[in-house]
């Protein structure tokens, strides 16, 4: 175990050592503000379109730290050959991606604390409300969803040796589920055969990353989700981020680094 | 004496991409032996499978066939590597990481306490002189403070077996040096040491056991002395024994 943190140590130095994430991270937190001081004549309709930009923009940004960093962290350690020294030393190729994801979520988690405190701070400073548990639920359920795609990342890098076109391809996947995973089964029924089998078995098949979209919950005040609801997709989101983790190794434990 | 690093019957083959162009051969069957103690020196010209040896033994390509292993234990275990330093022949390091900060990280690898890190860095920087820069990030340092960075890491777990693939090739004069001086102190400490190299007088001149192979095949191997004699010098001999009949008689 104190190798993994080890190994997630190295992730989370690197992140925030490079620059480019802080560009991110002041834009993010820039925009964020922007939105959140306009002052609109407290009409809650507009103040409710702002929040769900802010939102928005957390969503965006966090993917990026997530996806970025995830694709390029093998890739990186056998292009900068610094895999060789390290597997060198008692260390095996399983617990090597462990560590790479576990890195990879805690630096995202960070990033997320980071961006949900800035959104509390700014409308509770502006509204005096402070929905502190709908705030934790929320960021909670999108932290566990990104584990998911950390976890779907590091399997594409290990078969795409240039994390950019990793990153692209999770990208749009990520995306495209989130925008169509929930109709999927819908748009399948006015569908003719095959495609609708077809996507009846996407359907059931693929990650529902936009069950853990709470952001509705923070912009209509709707109060907190229920805790059973989001103890089970915890569940969900481990036991695919596991699934995700076991084809990464399954992939990488023979491979030939050399090549 | 207990042998501590040992292959048998090993086979690479590099699958080549293009399937229509046949596999490449890299060892045909390697039996080598190397016993605690001895500072072994493994040599072979340029593309003779020295490095893939040396890449089946860390466990960075499985052998297609035949076995590897190190202490005993088979290579294709991690806990294997415990007692093993390594040095490769090109080396790297995380940039963003100082040289501190990096055998520290290497050290959790190896499960050491604190007290005992705190130590074999100190020990370790203070060895390749680097204690000046060791706050510095790695991204800052000459190639040839790297390369010196590299020897500390392998040593590190104060190892039992250091394993240099072509260790004096790509150093400075004050790398090359150190690395000679380690070998030398490893051996005083009882210490085993298994390198590559195709320097031969400096092979000669550390080595008391050695090695040649030549197209993936061992082609000899025994005690400096054995190996040598009948011809001028070991160079003359191992001329002779790859071939090069021509270039020994000039
Ligand atoms: N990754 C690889 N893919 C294909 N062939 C390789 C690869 N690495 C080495 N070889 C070939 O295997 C042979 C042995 O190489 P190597 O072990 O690097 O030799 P040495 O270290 O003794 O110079 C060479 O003919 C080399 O071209
Ligand atoms: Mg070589």
């Amino acid at each position: 175990m104190n190798k993994i943190f080890a190994l997630a140590g190295v992730v989370i130095k690197e992140l925030y050592r490079r620059k480019d994430f802080y560009v991110l991270f002041i834009l993010t937190a820039l925009l964020t503000f922007a939105a959140g001081s306009a002052n609109f004549f407290h009409d809650a309709k507009i103040v409710r379109y702002l929040k769900d930009i802010c939102l928005l923009l957390i969503w965006v940004s966090a993917l990026l730290v997530a996806i970025l960093t995830a694709a390029r962290q093998i890739p990186a350690e056998r292009e900068a050959r610094t895999i060789f020294p390290l597997l060198a030393k008692p260390v095996s190729r399983a617990q090597l991606i462990v560590g790479k994801f576990l890195g990879c979520w805690l630096a995202t988690g960070l990033a997320l604390f980071v961006f949900y405190l800035f959104f509390a701070v700014i409308t509770g400073s502006r509204e005096q409300i402070w929905p502190v548990g709908v705030y934790l639920e929320a960021a909670w359920m999108q932290w566990v969803m990104l584990a998911i795609v950390i976890g779907m990342v590091l399997l594409g890098s290990i078969y795409f040796a240039a994390p950019s076109s990793t990153t692209t391809i999770a990208f749009i996947v990520v995306v495209g589920i989130l925008f169509v995973g929930s109709h999927l089964n819908t748009i399948a029924l006015q569908q003719g055969e095959p495609v609708q089998s077809i996507l009846a078995f996407l359907y059931f098949t693929i990650p529902h990353l936009e069950w853990y979209d709470l952001r509705d919950f923070v912009v209509y005040d709707m109060g907190m989700a229920p805790v059973g609801a989001v103890a089970l997709a915890t569940l969900y989101a481990a036991a695919w981020t596991g699934i995700f983790l076991l084809l990464t190794w399954l992939g990488f434990r023979r491979k030939n680094l050399t090549t | 004496m207990t042998v501590i690093l040992q292959t048998q019957k090993l086979r690479v083959e590099y699958r080549n991409r293009d399937f229509r162009q046949a596999n490449k051969v890299a060892l045909l069957g390697l039996d080598l032996e190397v016993r605690a103690g001895e500072v072994f020196g493994f040599l072979g010209p340029n593309g003779a499978g020295k490095t893939t040896t040396m890449n089946v033994l860390l466990g960075f390509i499985p052998p297609t066939s035949g076995s590897a292993s190190l202490f005993g234990i088979d290579v294709r275990q991690p806990i294997a590597r415990q007692r093993i330093g390594y040095l490769p022949e090109l080396t790297y390091y995380y940039k963003f990481l100082t040289a501190e900060e990096l055998l520290r990280f290497y050290a959790k690898i190896f499960g050491l306490s604190r007290s005992e890190t705190d130590r074999r860095i100190a020990d370790l920087l203070k060895l390749v002189e680097l204690e000046h820069a060791s706050k510095r990030p790695i991204k800052s340092y000459s190639k040839g403070m790297q390369q010196r960075v590299g020897i500390a890491q392998s040593l590190i777990n104060n190892p039992d077996l250091l394993i240099l693939d072509e260790p004096t090739s790509g150093l400075d004069p004050l790398g090359r040096m150190k690395v000679r001086e380690i070998i030398q102190r490893l051996k005083d400490e009882g210490k085993t040491v298994f390198f590559s190299s195709h320097e031969l007088g400096e092979v000669e001149a550390i080595c008391d056991h050695v090695a040649i192979v030549h197209q993936g095949e061992l082609k000899a191997m025994g005690t400096v002395a054995e190996i040598s004699a009948g011809h001028p010098n070991l160079e003359q001999a191992f001329l002779k024994v790859v071939g090069y009949q021509n270039a020994a008689a000039s």
